[in-house]
């Protein structure tokens, strides 16, 4: 991993602090802005404005009804603050989904270059949505692909081209089962839809870049990943947005599937600037021998919410769910995981590694939970907390619901920080205090960044670097 | 030709008073020794050399070819040649052996802290001469390093540094009589290629093997005998408590 941190420097644009990559907002043209009260009006209206299905439009109307009944969880933090009436929860920019790079609109377009996505597509990737907002702008997906009959597509289309496939997985892995998980399937638009037929295995991964670039708006994605049997594909989400007057809300929503034997990665490069509140709903089916990995890499945002969980449904099946989490000032971050095991011989390794920093918090709340039956099911979950200084804190939250007698769940934390005397070390063989700083952040999480493709690995590195060789005392 | 001069210096750590006028002088080629009894205050001044922001100069200086170190940041020290191992492990267990070999190493060559460097390679030769396994590369910096290991390290970092006055503080203590031999093989070679040498050390043992031409007994914060090897012999002999009472210092 050491030699990327240098390369990475032209790759994206030097600035103070990670999350202020794309600088202030600059203002875009819509052609359709949905704001206000959440009615049964505005669901018919985005419906009707996607000219989609009738399944589709009751699925939504349903989980308008489930909003409105669930209560407001308590256990969210920060969230009181967005009024949702105040938000525009459908926001399409002036723009067809282009195909080229250059039928963007310029101001969209310059979001992009400055966040390395040309280079990167055609690096590293087979396949390659953009949304803005609410809908995917740019899209490319490499023939070779098609051929072999995996769809990627934005959501919007595979609902109409492919209703059955769709329906089998959407709100199916992840239903309803808290009021924002309602709220998104009411309002869900954009993300992208991923099928990988039997036994194809996509070497390189797919990626869907999401871009929120608008103050007041709720961005609300729907994504599905569907490896079928003995077939393999990494996905990898990336955020980003400039810095806005207020604040927006992401409530995103990713679903996998892994068929018997197929092996499902998702990986997230989450690195929204400081004003967006950032809840996700993220959950994947591991059936029989099949082995689903998450890595989310939780670095921006004001506050997060994220807990990538599988489902291990079939005998043997197996997951890894990795996180970094950075709060550096005064955020709140959760990165959690769950992990249900309702077969035996299922596994589950949970490494979660987080950085406070100048009030920051970190939260790992995670949950492993072993069905009886479920036996020799074996899980392991490994937090380590990396604290800058007294301010900051992590708060580890583990939970366990074991029903299994033959089952074994162990637990692992470690804390540590970065003392005078580590840096006085480093200092003494040449490093100056920021490099030294970067090159502990780094280590420490570089036991789960070295498994990311190379490019990836260098940006979640480079944003690290920047987000905190700049800290102040360290102690 | 370097020349690294301590002048009358005086340290406080914590406002308390730890070196109370300390001077000496290392030149290119030249191996010194620096003995004393424990808490006499040999890594105080080692780690004040080094730049530690902890180490407070009251009074005095310390200068390196001429020019005083006083406003020089640790790593501009490093950059300037001068070279100071530490006496007990620092655990870095984030950062790995060889990531920090490999930025030292583009440290001392003014590369990026990342680049890759060739020199890796001859890291592995010179840890196998000192009899360091080649698994502590892969491990964190110090991280469930034994004290025999951290010592070979330091030495190691030395030889790879290679910098005009290497400063080693016990590079011996911990290691048996092969590691003290092998230490005191590649601390000559590193004398025979210029570097001025400052070791500290607790045994005469290291010091047959390194003849160094000056041994300075340091107590209290002072440096309080000064000589050839015949100080060697007696501190060897007699202890420093009846050496001191002899001389009439304690
Ligand atoms: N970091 C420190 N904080 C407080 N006291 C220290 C520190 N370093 C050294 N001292 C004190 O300074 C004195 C000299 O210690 P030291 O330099 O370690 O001696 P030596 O290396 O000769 O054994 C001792 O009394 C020790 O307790
Ligand atoms: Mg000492």
């Amino acid at each position: 991993m050491e030699k990327e941190l240098a390369d990475v420097r032209g790759m994206i644009i030097e600035s103070e602090r990670a999350s202020e990559l794309l600088g202030a907002a600059k203002p875009v043209p819509y052609a359709v802005e949905l704001k206000g009260r959440i009615t049964r009006d505005m669901i018919e209206e985005i419906s009707k404005l996607k000219g989609e299905p009738d399944w589709m439009r009751r699925l939504r109307l349903r989980m308008l009804e489930l909003f409105e009944k669930l209560p407001m969880p308590k256990w969210v933090r920060g969230v009181g603050e967005i009024d949702l009436e105040t938000l525009v929860h459908y926001a399409k920019p002036q723009t067809q989904t282009a195909r080229s790079w250059d039928e963007l609109p310029k101001e969209i377009r310059e979001y992009y270059e400055k966040l390395g996505l040309p280079e990167m597509e055609a690096k590293a990737l087979l396949g390659l949505a953009t949304q803005f907002d609410s809908e995917i702008v740019y899209f490319n997906f490499k023939r070779k692909l098609e051929e072999k009959g995996v769809v990627m597509l934005p959501m919007e289309e595979a609902v109409k081209k492919y209703p059955d496939l769709v329906k089998q997985y959407f709100m199916r892995v992840f239903p309803a089962e808290h009021k924002f998980a309602a709220l998104h399937g009411a309002l869900w638009s954009g993300g992208t839809f991923i099928y990988v037929p039997p036994g194809v295995r996509i070497e390189q991964p797919l990626e869907t870049f999401f871009l929120i670039g608008g103050s007041m708006e709720s961005q609300m994605e729907h994504s599905i990943v569907v490896a079928d049997k003995g077939a393999q594909v990494h996905w990898i989400e990336g955020c980003s947005a400039p810095r806005l007057l207020k604040y927006s809300f992401h409530n995103g929503m990713v679903e996998g599937y892994a068929h018997e034997g197929a092996d499902l990665k998702i990986t997230t490069v989450q690195n929204w600037s400081r004003d967006i509140i950032n809840f996700n709903n993220k959950r994947a089916v591991a059936e029989a021998r099949a082995h689903v990995q998450w890595v989310e890499g939780s670095i921006g945002s004001k506050t997060t919410y994220t807990f990538p969980s599988t489902i291990l449904k079939g005998e043997g099946a197996s997951t890894e769910i990795y996180g970094i989490t950075a709060a550096n000032g005064g955020l709140w971050k959760e990165n959690g995981a769950k992990v249900w095991h309702l077969a035996p011989d299922t596994k589950s390794r949970i490494v979660n590694k987080s950085i406070s920093a100048n009030g920051g918090t970190s939260v790992y709340r995670g949950m492993v939970y072993v069905a009886k039956g479920a036996k020799y099911a074996r899980s392991h979950v490994q937090c380590d907390a990396l604290v800058l200084d007294g301010d900051s804190a992590n708060i580890t939250i583990p939970h366990d619901q074991v029903f299994e007698e033959t089952a074994v769940v162990t637990h692992e934390a470690t804390a540590s920080r970065i003392s005078e005397e580590k840096l006085m070390y480093l200092r003494a063989r040449g490093l100056t205090e920021d490099e030294a700083k970067a090159s502990v952040v780094l280590g420490f999480v570089s036991d789960i960044v070295k498994d990311l493709p190379f490019e990836y690995a260098v940006v979640l590195q480079r944003v690290l670097e920047l987000e905190f060789s700049k800290l102040g005392r360290v102690g | 030709m370097a020349v690294l001069e301590v002048r009358n210096l005086h340290v406080a750590v914590d406002g308390k008073r730890i070196l109370k006028g300390v001077s000496l002088t290392v030149k290119s080629g030249e191996i010194v020794a620096l003995m004393g009894p424990n808490g006499s205050g040999k890594s105080t001044l080692f780690q004040t050399i080094a730049g530690n922001p902890r180490y407070q100069v009251v009074e005095g200086d310390v200068l390196l070819d001429g020019a005083s170190l006083k406003d020089a940041a640790p790593e501009e020290r490093f950059a300037k040649g001068l070279f100071v191992g530490f006496q007990s492990p620092v655990a870095i267990p984030e950062v790995r052996f060889a990531f920090l070999i490999q930025a030292m190493l583009n440290k001392r060559s003014g590369k990026k802290l990342g680049d890759a460097n060739p020199k890796i390679a001859e890291a592995f030769k010179i840890a196998g001469e000192l009899g360091l396994k080649q698994d502590v590369f892969n491990r964190g910096v110090g991280a469930g390093f034994s004290g025999g290991e951290f010592k070979r390290a330091e030495v190691l970092l030395a030889l790879l540094a290679k910098p005009s006055i290497a400063i080693l503080d016990e590079p011996d203590s911990g290691l048996d009589i092969d590691g003290m031999a092998a230490i005191s093989k590649a601390l000559l070679r590193l004398a025979e290629g210029g570097a001025g040498i400052l070791l500290s050390t607790h045994y005469a043992r290291i010091l047959k093997f390194l003849e160094p031409s000056k041994v300075y007994v340091m107590y209290d914060g002072r440096l309080v005998l000064e000589g050839g090897p015949e100080i060697v012999k007696k501190v060897e002999e007699a202890g420093y408590e009846r050496l001191f009472k002899e001389a009439g210092i304690a």
